[in-house]
């Protein structure tokens, strides 16, 4: 089978599968001042100390949660509250449910948010918490969050930057990109699923108001007994985890082989994740691809994994105006450890396909 | 002195278990192999991963009488907790329920308590109701507090201090007969004592996996369908967990929960009178070393694991210091680090000076007997070194 679906989740790095067999055989409850609660307690903290380091954050302003999820909706519970909320077009559900009813951030044609638009958001009235993920999803668009981040602090606004999909695979340093608060995830870095991480600046982080009220663990900001064992795989996959760069030429000649087959890809020509690759075929709906793909041995998605088999139409694609073709789109996101052959076996697969789909279509 | 272990005995099982070998064998696969997000649904992998999750659900369903689509995954009790009472009363006050009044117990788990006085910024009535010198909840003073219209009884199943077991059916019943709904904490209970929801008629049920011999990072919420019970999310995202609880969900954690469950289901019987054995060894050596120990908490309604018991003299942090090699503990981990004295004991009339001389000793499936005769013979030598 060609795992091509990363960015669903990523394939567990040996690092850290190693790093979660240690921490499980070691037991203990971080929260215990005895020996066994102590060693526990030392891997919790050491964990902070490297994920913070890898991602340029003050071990004390991280601040550990279930996933992803949960450290962007503790962001916008945190830092949102009593503030105006602007939101990217093509967030992430788990920031758009937190923040209904928000300004929308439109974006452009390859899915990167309106500067302009965002300077005259912020000049409206009242503070405002903008929330503009790093690197989508669904096309790997990268956002240009760190000039987002100098309109906000001109305009005394907040920045949480979902960093979920862009930690690891390209260069991420919370101290200098200048946001509030930044979410990462275990389990799309090659770490085990269960686990992630809010980083908060350092003015916010100490009073941070909890979602989870709790024993006070993670000093009053998150309840609840931490989930070592997959803590400490998620800090040895952040080390592991140096970039895709090399995933790039990979990705690329994907691409160009499925263009070459009648592909249009979405977000072409912009900054982008180089192991995601958003594939539209004129006139085959997104399902029967991944299905006709899926018989094929090959694992790709339309779209986000999140909603439980419903394919609907991507909300990314439509903000960009992608029209029709925002129903007949795949999204190939290569594995850490994908090699040419993966390619090879999913152009075989994609040329059949679009031969046989694209001709009925016509 | 008893020979010295040649690792720490382990003996805070309720603070949190080890992971038991075969849960371990069981979880491996999904995190090597098998490792697709299992909301893919597309595809082949994200399917079989599914699918491990929704037998890991039927597995935590059967341990308590539940059916599988009544559980949500969460990641672990407290969120349970926090989801339960917040999202009970979140959804009462949007759909303009008039109800105000949420009830709990001075020694349920901080969490349960901090959700609960939580809701009083949104215009709800918390209330905290004593318990008897021996740890019960007595069904009259509940009946009393639910005189006024109740939304919400929040009671644990088994308390993580003093292991003293509640009587769930008979405060369900006096819950029901109210009209409030019923919410147990029973983190230290799954696994432990038998647990039938249905038959408990309980509306809804929080379970960690850590405490029953599986992972950290895991838990459950049991949201009864028949009445239904409506809540409101926590936070909200993918829409996982028809919508109660957003987020990728931990396939090898949750297949840990399934076979822990499992175990717990299989085992519980035969294990719980070895534990019993093995605490009233342990109880039966230290009263006839140390006059004057005190056993605090019911000792009938109570887990076979725990022992919870006041020295004549030492504090506790003295034992603690004295017997490095010994893993017990003074209270809740949770806020093990503060020193403070344990609420819990003065709940049940301890005083301070009596709660700080006070241990929890928890007992769980890999104790041995060689483990309690260490642990007898150092804490009673260490008493009366400190003693004299």
């Amino acid at each position: 089978m060609t795992y091509l679906d990363a960015n669903a989740t990523e394939t567990l790095r040996p690092e850290a599968r190693a790093a979660v067999l240690a921490a499980l055989d070691g037991g203990g409850n971080p929260s215990s001042v005895h020996a066994a609660g102590r060693s526990a307690r030392r891997l919790l903290e050491e964990a902070r100390e490297t994920i913070a380091a890898r991602f340029g954050a003050r071990p004390s302003d991280l601040v550990f949660t279930s996933g992803g999820t949960e450290a962007d909706v503790l962001a916008v519970h945190a830092l949102g509250a009593g503030r105006r909320l602007i939101v990217g077009a093509t967030e992430h559900d788990a920031v758009r449910s937190a923040t209904r009813g928000a300004a929308v951030l439109a974006v452009d044609g390859a899915g990167v948010a309106d500067l302009e638009a965002l300077r005259r958001l912020l000049a409206e009235d009242g503070p405002a918490l903008v929330c503009l993920m790093l690197a989508n999803n669904e096309t790997g668009t990268l956002q240009p969050v760190a000039e987002a981040g100098r309109l906000c602090r001109q305009a005394g606004a907040l920045l949480h930057v979902d960093a979920v999909q862009a930690a690891g695979r390209v260069a991420v340093d919370f101290a200098t990109l200048g946001a509030d608060s930044m979410a990462l995830s275990s389990h799309k870095l090659g770490g085990p699923q269960g686990a992630g991480a809010l980083l908060v600046a350092p003015a916010l982080s100490a009073g941070l108001a909890p979602l989870i009220a709790g024993g006070g663990q993670e000093r009053g900001r998150r309840g609840g007994t931490p989930p070592l064992p997959a803590i400490a795989g998620f800090a040895a996959a952040a080390r592991a985890a140096d970039g895709a760069t090399a995933l790039a030429a990979l990705r690329d000649a994907a691409e160009q082989g499925a263009v070459a087959a009648g592909a249009v890809v979405m977000g072409a020509g912009v900054p982008r994740l180089p192991n995601t690759t958003c594939l539209a075929l004129p006139g085959v709906r997104a399902e029967t691809q991944v299905i006709a793909l899926d018989l094929a041995g090959v694992q790709v998605s339309a779209g986000a994994a999140c909603s439980s088999g419903k394919v609907a139409r991507s909300h990314v694609l439509d903000a960009m105006g992608a029209g029709a073709l925002a129903g007949e789109a795949i999204r190939v996101s290569l594995p850490w450890c994908a090699g040419p052959a993966d390619v090879d076996a999913f152009l075989l697969a994609y040329q059949a396909m679009a031969a046989r789909l694209s001709r009925r279509a016509a | 002195m008893p020979l010295r272990p040649n690792r720490p005995v382990y003996l805070d099982n309720q603070a949190t278990t080890p992971c038991d070998p075969r849960v371990l064998q069981a979880m491996l696969p999904w995190f090597c192999e098998q490792f697709a997000n299992p909301h893919s649904v597309e595809h082949a992998m994200g399917r079989q991963a599914g699918a491990a999750v929704e037998q890991a659900r039927e597995q935590l369903a059967a341990l308590i009488g539940a059916e599988p689509r009544e559980l949500v995954f969460t990641s672990g009790a407290t969120e349970s907790n926090n989801i339960a009472i917040k999202g009970a009363a979140c959804y009462a006050a949007a759909v303009g329920e008039t109800r105000r009044r949420v009830v709990t117990v001075a020694t349920e788990h901080k969490c349960v308590l901090e959700s609960v006085a939580d809701l009083r910024a949104e215009g709800f009535e918390p209330v905290m109701l004593p318990v008897r010198p021996d740890g019960l909840l007595d069904p009259a003073v509940l009946a009393e507090a639910l005189e006024v219209p109740t939304l919400l009884v929040s009671v644990m199943a088994v308390n993580n201090e003093t292991g003293v077991v509640q009587d769930l059916a008979g405060l369900a019943a006096v819950a029901r007969h109210a009209g409030a709904l019923f919410h147990t904490d029973a983190a230290q209970g799954v696994g432990k004592v038998p647990l039938d929801v249905a038959a408990m008629d309980i509306d809804l049920t929080s379970i960690s996996g850590h405490k029953i011999y599986g992972p950290k990072g895991v838990g459950a919420l049991y949201v009864r369908r028949r009445p239904r019970v409506r809540l409101a999310p926590l936070f909200s995202g993918g829409g996982q967990e028809r919508g109660l609880r957003s987020g990728t969900l931990p396939v090898p954690l949750i297949v840990g929960l399934g076979e822990a469950a499992r175990l717990a289901q299989a085992e519980m019987a035969a294990e719980a009178p070895r534990l019993a054995a093995l605490r009233d060894r342990l109880l039966e050596r230290l009263q006839a070393m140390v006059p004057g120990l005190v056993v605090n908490g019911s000792r009938t309604a109570r887990i076979a694991g725990n022992l919870n018991v006041t020295f004549p003299t030492a504090t506790a942090a003295a034992l603690m210091a004295a017997v490095p090699e010994l893993c017990v503990s003074t209270g809740s981990a949770c806020s093990s680090a503060e020193l403070e004295p344990s609420y819990v004991l003065r709940a049940l009339g301890l005083s301070d000076g009596a709660a700080g001389r006070t241990l929890r000793i928890g007992i769980g499936r890999f104790t041995s007997p060689a483990d309690i005769e260490f642990a007898a013979t150092a804490l009673a030598a260490a008493h009366s070194r400190i003693e004299a």
